[in-house]
């Protein structure tokens, strides 16, 4: 298998784009990764979304992206994984350069939550879980998270004020940086006083509804060596679970995240703890706790302690959501990942402002799919 | 929903009737190819247990399309009498009454309000058990 | 009519729903006087249940007394005025939900209050001509009154469930004998397309309530020679507490035969489910060999009267569901504003 390497990123800001369409934002950030990485033109375009058939009634995206940057003839597709989509497209897309038929892959993310109402975006979300049943009690994603939520709490040696500091997190690191949706800080007591969505689950615990678009332009090892752009070496591996986490062993251990996690290490070849930063799945905040103790970053029960510690603050042993996570730089679903590798991308090419986290190596983008019935790792390493 | 695919879910919505796996007893609500627990192929008709224990429960306050008449509504996780977990929403009681392994029971009733023309779907929520 | 002596109940069933609403609660909203109102409290059916809903918890408490299996069921008749579809069968969703046919007859009949009793009719027959083995009958209904109007006081949601066969000794009562009566008496009325009913006022008092159910208790002690010596419990149907008194008042039947099956004082007026749930609760308290004596009436108008006996039966099936005092003590209250919530008085657009 050859070596795929990341060798260009293109976002837009995550937002509520009221004028503006699903198409024309992908193509914003498409355009703007082939920039980046300077090639002029690519053997593969693959196209990570979720819920453009409802939101849109659009489907075919692959086609109208190719069309949309001015690419026509170059194949073209769709992947779905529910939210995770975009890794979903990232995995196929470095399949195809690995397999050497390939030189140059464009991978586009994309998703248009504010076209739908807020009751249709939930309804929207929850095809992710099994809808013929599961969605027919009228639980919704949030729902199912606040009750792994009470779960946790009860099983574990944790507290609702340590699983609330991850947003607090996150939105401390979202502060200033442009393409963030909420790029401000919140206090823990901010995010205990919002009112209950599902409770224990709080709304400032939860990510909110946006709009965004995020590229990568993948190439192989003949292109990689031609081109002046920045790269990083990219692993990925995936794997799938129970659709419903309460009909797994543990439903408070996300197995797939597990399995890809260590996988994608393998492929990489370096050890969990040469992992500099980490890119979570904080859809929620028990989300975010759950998946640094699946994937072995903390301790069960330790992970909010470990936040309160300050491990994963720009500073700390794992830096976590380096430009705001899920909850502050927002979660445009098909979208997400594809934001996550590149804000990766941009801290290993020393590209991340502000927000820079020196010194370090090799970094981790950890994407779900419903209550991580899909999980996508992605390792990113310096080239 | 679609009209063929609620009523091709009904014996499982309604009285809670599916197909059990003949090699490791797992439960299916519909009759699968294999099964995803230990892929036999091998399954028997059977009923669930009509009673469980509350495992969970949370109030969902923003619902999902159809269910906004109906909502904050108490969304729970039951553990039946053989072992079989369902997530349903459970009904005849308010928040502060619940309590984890309440013993819970089976209702039918309607499970999203919907437009005037639409078909009216129904199907099983849960309520403390009545003795 | 002739007398029967070969189909009994072989299991009963009554269903209310959790919520009650107080009569001084309404009142509160249009300035009745408290010594006016009908009854003390009614049930209000919640925002997701309907007739049909109501049909299947009855249905599913009856089947359990009964311990047959649904499959023997052959024919499934419900009694209501508040069917969920004007067109589409409420037994079909019932049998589907107990997990009865396809080899089942089902169909819903509607005659106001006394659609259940028509119901139980309709099956008796049916095993009585050897056409089926078991029967089930259900009076269900989510009752509705004019906001302000004198039934909103009373209308209340209910549902009472029959299981009927063949006699033998597992029954826990034999159906002796039954009539009706019935003339073109409008009293009480709802349009096709209007969501609440028109009724006549006092005109539903004296011509119609009293004259049908007292016509018929006489016509079938005439007919089938039985004296009012002979029940042990008489059940009416009870749109309010006042009319059921009165008309035992009239028969000469003490009151301490009637208060057993007067439940509408603090569960309203269930229509279909409404002089059944008194039998329900009746079933739940007698002894074998007690006679009941039921008279329904609907608008319309019409009254159905049975006499049943009592078997020993009873002893053994009556605790393999909950009782109906369980249920009538289950209940959380709700407010005007709830009630209207959940009865779709709120106009959503």
């Amino acid at each position: 298998m050859g070596r795929v390497y990341v060798a260009g990123v293109g976002l837009t800001k995550v937002a509520e784009h009221w004028e503006r369409s699903l198409e024309n934002l992908m193509a914003e950030a498409a355009v703007a990764a082939v920039r980046d990485a300077g090639v002029s033109g690519v053997d593969a375009i693959y196209v990570g979304n979720m819920v453009g058939e409802v939101l849109q009634e659009q489907a075919h995206l692959g086609a109208i992206i190719s069309e949309a940057i001015g690419m026509n003839g170059v194949p073209a597709f769709r992947v779905e994984a529910s939210e995770a989509s975009g890794a979903a497209a990232l995995y196929s897309a470095s399949m195809e350069i690995a397999a050497g038929r390939a030189d140059a892959v464009l991978v586009v993310g994309g998703e248009k939550l504010s076209d739908g109402l807020a009751e249709e975006v939930e309804s929207a979300l929850m095809m992710g879980g099994r809808n013929d049943q599961v969605a027919a009690a009228g639980a919704s994603f949030l729902s199912l998270n606040a009750l792994l939520y009470r779960l946790y709490i009860r099983h574990h040696d944790s507290s609702e004020e340590e699983v609330a500091m991850f947003p607090v997190l996150s939105h401390e690191h979202a502060a200033g940086v442009p393409h963030a949706q909420y790029p401000f800080k919140i206090t823990l007591d901010k995010v205990m006083a919002s009112p209950y969505v599902a409770k224990p689950l709080r709304r400032f615990e939860t990510a909110g509804i946006g709009d965004g678009a995020a590229a990568l332009l993948l190439v192989g090892e003949r292109l990689a060596g031609k081109l002046d752009s920045p790269k990083t070496e990219l692993h990925i591996a995936a794997s799938t679970d129970y659709l419903s986490p309460f009909d797994r062993e543990d439903p408070l251990f996300f197995s797939a995240l597990a399995r890809a996690a260590n996988e994608a290490l393998r492929y990489a070849g370096i050890e969990r703890g040469e992992i500099g930063i980490i890119e979570l799945h904080d859809a929620t905040s028990i989300m975010a706790a759950l998946s640094l103790e699946s994937s072995g970053f903390s301790g069960k029960g330790q992970a909010g302690k470990m936040a309160h510690a300050g491990e994963f603050n720009l500073n700390g042993t794992y830096p976590v959501n380096t430009f705001g996570g899920l909850k502050a730089r927002g979660h445009p679903i098909g979208a997400t990942a594809i934001y996550q590798v590149a804000e990766l991308h941009l801290q290993l090419t020393n590209r991340a402002g502000k927000n820079q986290v020196d010194g370090r190596k090799a970094g981790m983008a950890q994407s779900l799919g419903g209550v991580a019935a899909t999980a996508v790792v992605t390792v990113l390493k310096q080239a | 929903m679609r009209v063929p695919r609620y009523w091709r879910n009904l014996p499982f919505i309604y009285r809670l009737s599916g197909w059990r796996c003949v090699e490791c007893g797992a439960f299916h609500p519909v009759k699968p190819i294999v099964c995803s627990r230990c892929r036999s192929s091998e399954f028997q008709e059977a009923e669930l247990p009509k009673t469980g224990r509350l495992i969970a429960y949370t109030v969902l306050k923003s619902p999902p399309k159809g269910y906004e008449e109906q909502a904050p509504y108490i969304v729970g996780l039951v553990e039946l009498d053989d072992g079989t977990r369902l997530i349903s929403q459970i009904v005849d009681v308010s928040e502060d009454e619940l309590k984890e392994d309440m013993r819970v029971e089976a209702v039918f009733r309607r499970l999203r309000s919907n437009d005037e023309r639409d078909v009216i779907e129904y199907g099983y929520k849960f309520r403390p058990v009545i003795d | 009519m002739v007398r029967v002596d070969d189909v009994a109940i072989h299991g009963y069933g009554g269903y209310i729903p959790v919520y009650r609403i107080r009569a001084v609660e309404i009142a509160k909203v249009w300035g009745t006087d408290e010594r006016e109102l009908p009854v003390e409290e009614k049930t209000v059916a919640g925002p997701d249940e309907d007739a049909a809903t109501m049909s299947v918890e009855a249905a599913r408490y009856a089947l359990r007394r009964a311990g047959i299996n649904p499959k023997q069921i052959g024919a499934i008749h419900v009694g209501s005025e508040s069917k969920p579809y004007a067109v589409k069968p409420t037994g079909t969703i019932v049998a589907e939900a107990i997990g009865a046919g396809p080899k089942v007859s089902a169909s819903d009949l509607e005659f106001a209050c006394k659609a259940g009793t028509e119901a139980l009719q309709f099956v008796a027959g049916l095993v009585s001509s050897g056409r089926i083995e078991y029967g089930l009958a259900i009076g269900a209904d989510t009752a509705q009154g004019r906001p302000g109007d004198a039934l909103e006081y009373t209308a209340a949601s209910g549902a009472a469930a029959f299981v009927v066969g063949r006699m033998d000794e597992r029954a826990v009562a034999a159906m002796e004998a039954w009539t009706s009566y019935v003339t073109d008496t409008p009293d009480f009325w709802r349009r096709a397309h209007e969501r609440y009913p028109s009724h006549t006022a006092r005109f539903t008092g004296q011509p119609a309530y009293f004259r049908h159910i007292i016509g018929a208790v006489k016509q079938l002690l005439d007919e089938d020679g039985y004296s009012l010596d002979d029940v042990d419990y008489v059940v009416f149907h009870q749109p309010n507490v006042k009319f059921p008194l009165a008309a035992a008042k009239a028969l000469k039947i003490p009151l301490e035969k009637l208060k057993t099956g007067l439940v509408s004082g603090f569960l309203g007026n269930t229509y279909a489910a409404c002089s059944l749930l008194g039998l329900v609760r009746v079933l739940d308290h007698a002894k074998p060999g007690e006679r009941i004596l039921l008279a329904s009436y609907g608008s319309g108008a019409g009254s159905d009267a049975y006499i049943f006996r009592v078997l020993d039966g009873i002893e053994e099936k009556r605790d393999k569901a909950p009782r109906l005092d369980a249920l009538i003590e289950r209940k959380r209250y709700v407010s005007y504003a709830t009630y209207a919530r959940f009865r779709g008085k709120i106009n959503m657009g």
